[in-house]
């Protein structure tokens, strides 16, 4: 029989790591605020209590440091999980990730490997000040040496962090942080799939909707609504950023002839930028219409009593699908 | 110009004209001294004699194509070989660029640094290996690693156990430039709360590219660390006694627990930043000149004659020095060039399927000019 249990996606990851820190004991969590507090999120809740503080800490508010302490101690042995508090604050961090942590396995000709986490909130939603609600996912999957994944319900949380953790490359953790609280069933005995694999969570014929992260929920209301349309979508859950599983999103455009790419960043040069153009490359004569991108605005994040109108939702991703197939 | 020198406190051991004498309020420092032997001293000397050849050569090679880049360290050789001699068999060194002095003291190839500079590769020595991390470029950001690579060793019960095969310390090398890169400023800080083994050893060299010292600092660069809870001092960097003497005393406490402290080598880069550089475009010979006639080699030798060492072992260096031109002119000539797929190979350390798919695009391309040209 298999083991299951109903966790929300910040108790998953909690579980994720804790699970990990029980088999090694290398690895090591700390940022702003996640020892006694357990994180502005909770999501390193009771990780303090359990494994004592040379495992769980508090870092001084300073990225560079974190992530520039985290390479360090990547060198010296450990598994450092640096938690970023809010993905506005990574950009101090900006030089150790993309020049040194994505850069000592090459630069160190293979001497050096990096399992390093960085685990990071990102997008809106929350009705949250400026610098709180940011989607910039597409900065870290544009940087070689980076792995970037995000998950979008507690199953894929609960394996990816772990994943994640034991991979030997640094990994950008990309939390959907006003999913924190949805709920939904752990297999605790078996992962989904592996860390770099994408996901069909609904089979249909005429339109692939692509999503991640946060989106992914936005995505499955989408499709929803277009099935008592009498319009059948198929919605992928690309769970990895970087690399992305394009075998799994060429399948179903092979099927389907149609894309549309939804996420929360700005539209221009963004991760759905990437898939529509080795989309096109790569199964251009299956395309029945172009491919379609529903994103933000090229605009910075609007105060939040303008964030409905800035993320896109299940309507605008509908209007793009229309316009897919009244192509 | 070049003025701090007297105005602050300085260690120094080896007077201008090699007169050796520890001023009392430094005996805590000079009792290291006292360890030395005449070998010890010998050792000293073809070292920084050594890399002084060395770098004379990498000029010329650069000079002559051999090399994209050339970065000079003429005129650190004290700082360098002095503090690299202080750091013991289990200690780690996370240099900046320009450190070549400190990697000699700890047995790395030469040629992994030419081939650096060549542009064969952009570092590959194993840093876990020779625990001489690899350069780094971009300012500041090894002192963070080093100040990581610490709390490691505290975590792991390396220090302050008595035992010297067990205790550990970190030194981080880094510039009055680099003092300015928020980078160094969070290392202390890190330092200072984790209470790490950690030497920051800052070589200021004066001159960051065209800035003057002046332009990082309004503060001797010795009492950086103070606000952030880690001591300093400063030592006169082409005295390679005191730098060695200096160095062993704070990366003994480091070891021994008494956490971390900052140590700034007062020298000058005599040559230019790099190859690329023009140093008349910004400061005055005169200045130059001043610090040549201060020259580390020099005066160690002065100290060394001294020590009644004759004429026979200065020759017997300039030869090992012309002996070892030859063998790395020689080899950099026979270095080949890195094969197409060292674009790929550790870009991951696990396999990553559009590295793969790339590295295969550009080979089959590469390949199909082979079927061409048959």
């Amino acid at each position: 029989m298999t083991n299951t249990a109903e966790m929300s996606i910040a108790k998953a990851i909690n579980a994720g790591i804790q699970k990990q820190m029980q088999k090694d004991s290398k690895v090591l969590v700390f940022g702003e605020d996640v020892a006694e507090l357990g994180g502005v999120f909770r999501v390193t809740e009771g990780l303090l209590a359990e494994f004592g503080n040379q495992k769980v800490f508090n870092s001084p508010i300073a990225e560079s440091g974190i992530v520039g302490t985290a390479i360090g101690l990547a060198m010296r042995g450990y598994k450092p999980i640096a938690e970023i508090q809010f993905e506005g604050f990574v950009y101090p961090a900006f030089d150790q990730i993309v020049s040194q942590l994505a850069k000592l396995t090459n630069r160190s000709e293979g001497h050096l490997s990096m399992p390093v986490v960085i685990r990071i909130p990102y997008g809106g939603g929350i009705g949250a000040v400026e610098h709180h609600s940011e989607s910039p996912e597409a900065y870290f999957a544009h940087t070689p040496g980076l792995r970037v994944i995000s998950p979008s319900n507690p199953n894929d949380a609960y394996w990816m962090i772990q994943q994640a953790i034991e991979s030997n490359d640094p990994v950008i953790f990309f939390e959907p942080k006003r999913r924190y609280w949805l709920k939904g069933t752990v297999n605790l005995d078996t992962p989904p799939a592996t860390m770099h694999q994408a996901k069909v969570l609904r089979e249909g014929t005429q339109v692939t909707l692509v999503s991640y992260g946060p989106m992914v929920v936005t995505a499955l209301q989408a499709a929803d609504l277009a099935t008592a349309e009498g319009i059948s979508l198929e919605v992928i859950d690309l769970r990895s950023i970087s690399p992305i599983d394009f075998p799994t999103i060429l399948n179903s455009v092979r099927k389907t002839g149609r894309l549309v790419i939804a996420s929360e960043a700005s539209t221009s040069y963004s991760v759905a930028s990437e898939v529509a153009a080795r989309v096109a490359e790569l199964a251009f004569y299956s395309l029945e219409a172009p491919v379609l991108r529903v994103g933000s605005f090229d605009v910075p994040y609007p105060p939040a009593k303008l964030e409905e109108l800035f993320l896109p939702d299940a309507d605008r991703i509908l209007e793009a699908v229309d316009r897919s197939l009244a192509y | 110009m070049t003025t701090s020198a007297g105005r602050v406190p300085q260690v120094q051991m080896l007077s201008p004209d090699g007169v050796f004498e520890v001023p009392s309020e430094y005996a805590h420092y000079g009792k290291y001294i006292e360890k030395l032997t005449l070998d010890d001293f010998l050792k000293f000397y073809r070292d920084m004699a050594r890399i002084r050849r060395f770098d004379n050569e990498c000029t010329a090679l650069q000079r002559q194509g051999q090399m994209g880049l050339w970065v000079p360290a003429v005129g650190q050789e004290a700082a360098q070989i002095g503090s690299g001699y202080a750091v013991g068999k289990n200690d780690h060194m996370f240099p900046s660029y320009r450190e070549h002095g400190v990697a000699i003291t700890h047995g790395i190839d030469l040629m992994s640094i030419i081939k650096m500079m060549r542009g064969v590769n952009h570092g590959g020595w194993n840093p876990e290996e020779t625990r001489f991390h690899l350069y780094a470029i971009v300012l500041g950001t090894q002192v963070l690693h080093a100040a990581g690579y610490a709390m490691g060793v505290n975590f792991d019960g390396n220090v302050g156990t008595g035992d010297p095969e067990v205790d550990q310390a970190v030194i981080t090398y880094f510039g009055d430039g680099a003092t300015a890169e928020g980078d160094v400023s969070e290392a202390l800080l890190f330092a200072a709360v984790n209470k790490s083994p950690l030497v920051f050893f800052c070589q200021n060299n004066q001159w960051a590219i065209s800035s003057p010292v002046s332009a990082q600092t309004v503060v001797p660069l010795y009492l950086r660390g103070e606000g952030f809870g880690v001591p300093g001092i400063q030592v006169d960097g082409n005295d390679v006694l005191a730098c060695y003497a200096v160095t062993a005393k704070h990366m003994d406490d480091a070891r021994n627990g008494l956490g971390p402290s900052l140590i700034e080598a007062l020298t000058y880069r005599v040559g230019a930043h790099t190859t690329s550089d023009d140093p008349s475009k910004y400061r005055p010979q005169e200045e130059t000149d001043y610090w040549i006639a201060r020259d580390p080699i020099t005066r160690f030798e002065k100290f060394l004659r001294r020590q009644g060492v004759g004429d026979e072992f200065f020759q017997e260096v300039a030869q090992a020095g012309d002996d070892l031109a030859t063998q790395i002119r020689e080899a950099t000539f026979a270095m080949p060039n890195p094969p197409l797929e060292n674009i790929f190979k550790h870009v991951y350390t696990d396999p990553h399927p559009l590295v793969q798919e790339q590295q295969a695009w550009l080979e089959n391309y590469e390949s199909s000019f082979e079927e061409d040209s048959k």
